[in-house]
């Protein structure tokens, strides 16, 4: 009988094309998606080289990271990143590759609109020239992000050199507490193991908290496995994965359907696998989330208290704190803000865009703040308007834009100021992360409408008790 | 890419944990469509201030500090996937980075690009930062063909690890391009044999 083998290793091994003796292997991918900032001189190279881009059937490109989320119609008005847009346009036609661009109805952050397209399935390889590719993992693949040389890589061959990453299990059991989302279930997971604690492994999330996530819920979580470090995060496919990807655009149909499904209930870890690296936690024991410091991993339950700089710690907690203007030893309950932005590749899909209406809906924001929510794509955008979600939002002082990534990276004009406090359900609170000198605290969607309403960090239990 | 084979310089020292790629180039200055220039914003919000002027405490701006060798804390490179990274170091002159630890996606595109990550321990790094501290003309060698990083006169000599393949393109200046075109026809047999 065959070894037992994880999920990761089945997928992994069935892509091999060739293994480098004493080195890397050639991986080949099933999706590749592009966007305008890391692939411009992937183009260029493939120029430089006189070479096609090998599988244009295999590459989908969007405009995201440097889009303007309002007037989207105009032409965009800062100069290079109209530049940036317009090169992706040109070399999409140029090399002939599929482009949801601004105004097309698919436009979206590139790990929103892959799944709700269909385009992502169980059992594929897929990259992106960007970190959070392992979003695609919630739908049980192999996902991860790549560098623009790689980015080349694939266009040209449809293939990747890459060393296999270790394998490691992180398993959630129990119920979730009220009020605690997918969001928090991961900001616990890094402030546990650190923004390093995954480095070098490709993790497989699992247990009955796992399982009981929305597909949605379950792409937050893997699309921050890169916040601690690994390549990328991973669900096993069930029903769910499967009703969720039926009848969407580039989903398979008919006998395709059929024959796909059977191969993709298949995919399971062995009950003896072996993972290099096991961790179990407790869903019971998760509480709303928030960070205080300026990487993911410095995060803590809302009611908790944030850590004592330790004198001889070189873990730069004394450097985050001041930069973020916080006390060890104190509490962030209670601490104003000034900025809730509501989007990014983490939690800007319909599902995140409800329950913030839920929580809204018939109050207003405080007037101090201002509310920022940014749909993931085109799709979103228009579900919400669908549903009336736009007006619940206005109602209660929120604006809703137009999708892009937006003040999760700064890259276009929706940043916070400098000293300004913002809770995010974005995925990193890096110094100057979301503009030189911002203030960002991380949070799920719940925590962040919370915040929003009452002009401070809540906890969101207190609002949903009545 | 260039060719990488042995280097001699002085080391800047970056004695910080986890320097995420958000501070190595931050977001707004990825606008470009070409690979050059993205020395000019390396470190861009520790290096200047408010007003653009530089940041007199920023090392980087310090007199007598230079060389091609960053030395930095624990877990280089996390965050984005972003090459702009790699990119950055090199466009402003750095050819090794020594840390103890690197983020994953980092360390791959710096090799991409000729850039070399050495890993050492913990308590390698805090020797090379106490030497270098104590006399920043201090000279270190870096030897891809042996492993080895060395400093005369104050024993060090550490080995390090990097994979056979990727020292053979970095020696011979080969990219993963050329090694993937030429297996075109293993890649052709691999998508057949899926049918």
């Amino acid at each position: 009988m065959a070894a037992a083998k994880t999920l990761f290793d089945k997928i992994w091994d069935t892509h091999v094309v060739h293994t480098v003796e004493e080195g890397p292997q050639v991986l080949y991918i099933d999706k590749h998606f592009i966007h305008e900032v890391t692939s411009p001189q992937a183009f260029a190279g493939l120029k430089k080289r006189g070479i096609p881009v090998y599988r244009t059937e295999h590459t989908i490109a969007t405009a995201d990271h440097n889009v303007p989320t309002e007037n989207q119609h105009l032409p965009i008005k800062d100069v290079l990143s109209r530049h940036q847009v317009d090169t992706l346009i040109r070399n999409c036609k140029e090399f002939g590759v599929e482009l949801y661009g601004l105004g097309h109805p698919y436009q979206g952050i590139v790990h929103v609109i892959g799944p709700e397209l269909g385009i992502t399935q169980p059992g594929m390889t897929i990259v992106c020239g960007d970190s959070h590719t392992s979003t695609h993992g919630a739908f049980g693949n192999i996902a991860f992000g790549i560098g623009t040389s790689e980015v080349e890589q694939v266009l040209a061959t449809q293939c990747v050199l890459q060393r296999k990453p270790k394998t490691m299990k992180i398993q959630v059991d129990g119920e979730l507490k009220r009020g605690v989302l997918s969001k928090d279930i991961v900001l616990y997971i890094i402030s546990q193991l650190t923004t390093s604690g995954g480095t070098g492994h490709f993790i497989e999330f699992c247990g009955s908290a796992i399982e009981a996530l929305s597909m949605e819920a379950r792409m937050t979580i893997c699309n921050m496995s890169i916040e601690m470090g690994a390549r990328g995060g991973l669900i096993a496919p069930d029903e769910k994965t499967f009703e969720y990807i039926k009848g969407r655009q580039f989903a398979p149909v008919g006998n395709e359907w059929e024959k796909k499904l059977a191969e993709w209930q298949r995919l399971k870890t062995d009950t003896d696998a072996k993972f290099d690296a096991e961790y179990y936690f407790k869903a019971e024991d998760i509480e709303p989330m928030i960070t205080y410091g300026t990487n993911p991993g410095m995060g803590m339950g809302i009611t908790q208290f944030i850590p004592q700089v330790n004198g001889t710690s070189s873990s730069g907690l004394e450097k985050s704190l001041k930069y973020m203007e916080l006390q060890g030893g104190s509490q962030l309950l209670g601490h104003e803000i000034d900025f809730v932005f509501i989007g990014s590749c983490t939690n800007s899909r319909i599902e995140d865009l409800r329950l913030v209406a839920d929580m809204v809906k018939g109050k207003k924001k405080a007037a101090h703040v201002q509310a920022m929510i940014v749909p993931g794509s085109r799709q979103v955008e228009q579900q919400a308007i669908a549903e009336g979600i736009d007006l619940i939002l206005k109602e209660a002082g929120f604006e809703l834009r137009q999708s892009g990534c937006s003040a999760c990276l700064g890259m276009n004009e929706d940043k916070i100021p400098k000293g300004k406090y913002c809770v995010s359900t974005s995925n990193r609170n890096f110094e100057g992360r979301q503009g030189p000198g911002a203030r960002t605290m991380l949070a799920s969607p719940l925590t962040a409408a919370a915040a929003a309403l009452t002009g401070r960090v809540t906890d969101v239990r207190d609002l949903l008790k009545d | 890419m260039e060719k990488f084979i042995r280097l001699y310089s002085t080391c800047v020292l970056l004695p910080m944990e986890d320097v995420d790629t958000d501070q190595i180039i931050p977001a707004r200055f990825l606008k470009a469509v070409s690979r050059e220039g993205f020395g000019d914003n390396l470190f861009r919000d520790w290096r200047y201030l408010e007003n653009d002027s530089p940041n007199p405490e920023f090392i980087l701006n310090k007199k007598g500090i230079s060389g091609e060798i960053l030395v930095a804390g624990r877990n280089f490179g996390c965050g984005s996937s972003r090459e702009h990274a790699a990119w950055a170091l090199y466009d402003y002159g750095f050819r090794v980075i020594i840390s103890s630890f690197f983020a994953d996606i980092f360390k791959n595109n710096a090799l991409n690009n000729g850039l070399l990550p050495v890993q050492v321990s913990d308590e390698i790094l805090t020797k090379i930062f106490e030497i270098v501290e104590k006399d920043p003309e201090t000279i270190m060698q870096v030897n891809l063909e042996e492993q080895l990083i060395s400093i005369e006169n104050e024993e060090i000599a550490e080995s390090f690890e990097i994979n056979n393949y990727k020292k053979y393109c970095m020696i011979n200046g080969f990219d993963d391009i050329d090694f993937l075109l030429n297996k075109s026809n293993e890649i052709t047999a691999f998508e057949e044999s899926r049918i």
